[in-house]
């Protein structure tokens, strides 16, 4: 029973903890366990991919993440690149997955095949009119000219392919697939912009910049359809939910962020977006945590390596090693700036702004304060805690402020962040007390002390007329006084039937008086010894406890005739749910059996009367002078006798291995064949003695 | 009194064995066959007593087997003995035929229950 509260206790703590952590999550840039889950993802069924898509999202994740794991498969994916690039039947998606994997691996593709392939593909991109064409072929082409030493690979028309693409827009900022289409995708507007970025990268001349401020704006009008989750995460998602290919929150959001990036990368000039939305994207990708699935993965670590060097906003991430300090060990409060991906930060300062008291209203506990940064650990830290911080929860917020005024467009900070805390602390548990006092007088009849921090075995006595008090102080580190989530005294009897009480308080103060006279209804009359119990816990509390006091006895009135019975006792789960006892099997005891030799002596005997009967026989002188002497009755006579042997033997049979239907079943033929002949020799007999008779 | 009814025991047993020394062959061998059949019937009851009767439809039928030919050869007898009016219009070879039947059937039964 005991174990059991305690675990209610850790429940307790656990769900508060992580309710309030809900609340304004916390994120965490890419670490370790996500390198540990890519390769535990990504692992290749003897090697090969399915297909070459796949090969590219592990090996893009493998890159991003620093695993080097490309000599592993890089044979075998070579070879299908230079498979997939030297067909002239593969699809557009695959040599387009082919040069990207071939751009990480270095597959050493001979040049006149990538001439080859260029020339396929400019003329896809000069009849394309739907937009994966466009977007297949024109990254195909981007990806040619980095990979070959040929500087003057360029699109003949680009404005024009550029006003194609363009055409398929909409209002809104998104794009249709075709143009036969209506349906307007968020996915598309990712994969649009991709292209357009690398039409202007594979331009001759200078795109007309009318173009490119149109396709800035559609950006922004995309970036108006954003979505906002309550923790500051903004995500791209399809609101097309009949479309043909539906793509998730994540993969949409995934291809906005590559398109954006990607087009913001090769045009000049800022993009107007606001900071907070690049930052909000960040933490959409980070506030997923790991994914279970190798493609959400990819999507994840590919968007944030985009990010992490996109030209807009390089957003940065403030984490917290640790969300609960504890008081009593004096824990540091320690923050650590970060870019998505885990590197380091530029130099900045954190500023702790601000900390509130959660529950209560925006009064700072403190002056704003700076963080002292440690550049070999590159952890910011909070020498002491603020003087007026007990324990309990609290809100701080941080401010991160760039040292280089040119970064501030460059990076995302966020502004303030608001980071919810834990503090610790050992509570201090003072003069406890238990006492049975005289109800009329309230005279202290018995009074103990006990140490809640050590074990007790107090032994108290009452009746009915009396009352029991019990009355300790807490205190927290600071000398505040403490009010825990809870504090129930339990009082549980022989027959296990339990009581429970919560204990009130005036200060640091707790006092519980049981009045026995008022009780006695609740405790069902039932006299005896009372096991007394004390919980005391909370989340912020490291010394949560439950101790046993000791024991009451209680002397009550006997019950009068309609009192309530107490309430039949929970069976123990394990009698439920827990193994049945072993079945034994009872057999019949075989019956006793006499000796062997008595056994055979009787059987033996049963043979004297048939020796009897044999000699008695001799005696009279029987013989076998009637047996029929002319053939054919002696014949019949000889297969009567047979006959009724044969049907003795078959008896036998069926006595040692036969069952009943085989036996009849003989038995009629043998029957039947019986029946003739005996009707033959014994008809034969009467007629001769009647011959005989009449002679 | 004693010797008188001695003698006269004596003197019916001597009638009585001159009576059956009359009786055909055929018919003592009807009687040694009872006889037969019943001794064998009291060893198995014998048995029974001592050891107890725990293959009960055993012992069962084995007894039942005896004292059912027993009975089915008195019945032979009767209607084989020619002093019997009664059965005088049926041949001893009909009454053979018939014991041989029921013979055949009783055992087919006692096969059954035997165990």
């Amino acid at each position: 029973m005991a174990r059991n509260i305690g675990r209610f206790l850790v429940l307790i703590a656990a769900a508060l903890i992580y309710s309030s952590a809900l609340a304004s999550s916390i994120f965490q840039p890419i670490s370790d366990s996500h390198r540990s889950a890519a390769l535990e993802l990504f692992n290749p069924l003897g090697g090969s991919f399915s297909s070459v898509e796949k090969t590219y999202e592990e090996l893009r994740t493998f890159e991003v993440l620093g695993i080097d794991k490309r000599s592993d498969i890089s044979t075998a994916a070579c070879q299908s690149v230079s498979e997939i690039l030297g067909s002239s039947s593969s699809t557009l998606k695959d040599l387009f997955y082919a040069l990207k994997v071939n751009g990480i691996l270095q597959c050493g593709i001979k040049e006149d095949v990538f001439e080859g392939v260029a020339s396929r593909l400019q003329s896809v991109v000069g009849g394309a009119s739907a937009l994966l064409d466009f977007y297949y072929s024109v990254g195909g082409l981007v990806l040619i000219k980095g990979q070959t030493s040929k500087d003057d690979l360029y699109l003949s028309d680009a404005e024009g392919v550029f006003r194609s693409i363009k055409a398929l827009s909409q209002s809104d900022g998104r794009w249709r697939y075709n143009s036969n289409n209506p349906e307007s995708s968020t996915f598309a507007a990712g994969l649009a912009l991709e292209a357009l970025a690398g039409i202007v990268s594979l331009s001759s001349s200078e795109i007309d910049q009318s173009l490119i401020s149109t396709t800035k704006n559609d950006i922004l009008k995309l970036f108006d359809s954003i979505e906002k989750y309550d923790d500051g995460a903004f995500y791209f998602d399809e609101k097309l939910v009949g479309a043909r290919e539906h793509q998730g929150a994540l993969s949409t959001t995934s291809s906005v962020v590559r398109g954006l990036t990607a087009f913001a990368a090769v045009t000049s000039g800022s993009l107007n977006l606001p900071s907070g939305k690049i930052l909000g994207l960040a933490k959409f990708f980070l506030g997923i945590g790991i994914p279970g699935d190798a493609k959400d993965l990819f999507n994840q670590v590919d968007s944030l390596a985009f990010l992490e060097s996109n030209t807009v906003s390089i957003p940065l991430i403030l984490s917290l090693p640790a969300t609960v300090l504890s008081l009593t060990k004096k824990d540091a409060l320690k923050v650590k700036v970060n870019t998505v991906l885990g590197s380091n930060a530029p130099p900045l300062t954190v500023n702790l702004l601000q900390v509130l008291r959660s529950g209560s209203k925006d009064t700072s506990l403190i002056e704003s304060q700076e963080l002292k940064f440690d550049p070999e650990i590159a952890v910011y830290t909070l020498d002491a805690m603020p003087k007026s911080v007990d324990v309990g929860k609290y809100t701080f917020v941080f401010e991160m402020v760039l040292h280089d005024s040119d970064h501030k467009n460059l990076y995302a900070t966020g502004g303030r962040i608001r980071i919810p805390i834990f503090v610790t602390g050992v509570i201090e548990v003072d003069s406890a007390e238990i006492a049975v006092l005289d109800s009329d007088l309230g005279s202290i009849e018995t009074k103990k002390k006990i140490d809640l921090a050590g074990e007790n075995t107090v032994s108290l006595s009452a009746n009915h007329l009396q009352k029991l008090r019990l009355s300790f102080q807490l205190s927290t580190p600071l000398g505040h006084a403490f009010k825990p989530h809870q504090a129930i005294l339990k009082l549980t009897h022989e027959t296990k039937v339990e009581h429970m009480f919560v204990m009130g308080s005036s200060g640091k103060q707790f006092e519980i008086i049981l009045d026995f006279l008022g009780q006695v209804e609740k405790f069902f009359y039932l006299s005896g010894r009372y096991n007394v119990q004390l919980a005391v816990g909370d989340a912020v509390m490291e010394n949560s406890f439950l101790k046993a006091i000791g024991h009451v006895d209680l002397d009550l009135p006997a019950p009068p005739e309609k009192a309530p019975q107490p309430p039949a006792q929970p069976l123990d789960p394990n009698l439920i749910y827990g193994p049945k006892a072993e079945i034994a099997h009872i057999f019949r005891a075989p019956e006793k059996l006499p000796p062997k030799k008595l056994s055979l002596t009787f059987s033996g005997l049963t043979l004297l009367p048939f020796l009897g009967f044999l000699v008695g026989l001799l005696r009279l002188g029987v013989n076998l002078k009637n047996f029929p002497s002319s053939s054919v009755p002696a014949v019949f006579a000889t297969l009567f006798h047979l006959g009724i042997a044969a049907v003795l033997s078959l008896y036998m049979l069926f006595w040692l291995k036969l069952d009943l239907f085989t036996t009849l079943k003989a038995l009629s033929f043998l029957g039947a064949f019986l029946m003739f002949v005996g009707h033959r020799i014994l008809s034969h007999l009467a007629s001769s003695s009647s011959k005989l008779k009449s002679a | 009194m004693a010797r008188t009814t001695s003698s006269d025991a004596q003197a019916l047993f001597h009638s009585l064995r001159s009576a059956y020394t009359s009786t055909p062959t055929s018919l003592k061998i009807i009687d040694l066959y009872v006889c037969f059949a019943v001794f064998t019937a009291i060893i198995q009851v014998v048995y029974m007593a001592v050891v107890g009767s725990f293959p009960f439809n055993s012992f069962l039928s084995g007894v039942l087997s005896c004292v059912g030919t027993a009975v089915l050869a008195v019945c032979l007898r009767i209607q084989v003995n020619k002093e019997n009016k009664e059965f005088k219009d049926l041949a001893p070879e009909r009454a053979f035929a018939d014991f041989v039947l029921c013979n055949l059937v009783l055992h087919l039964v006692i096969m059954n229950f035997l165990g």
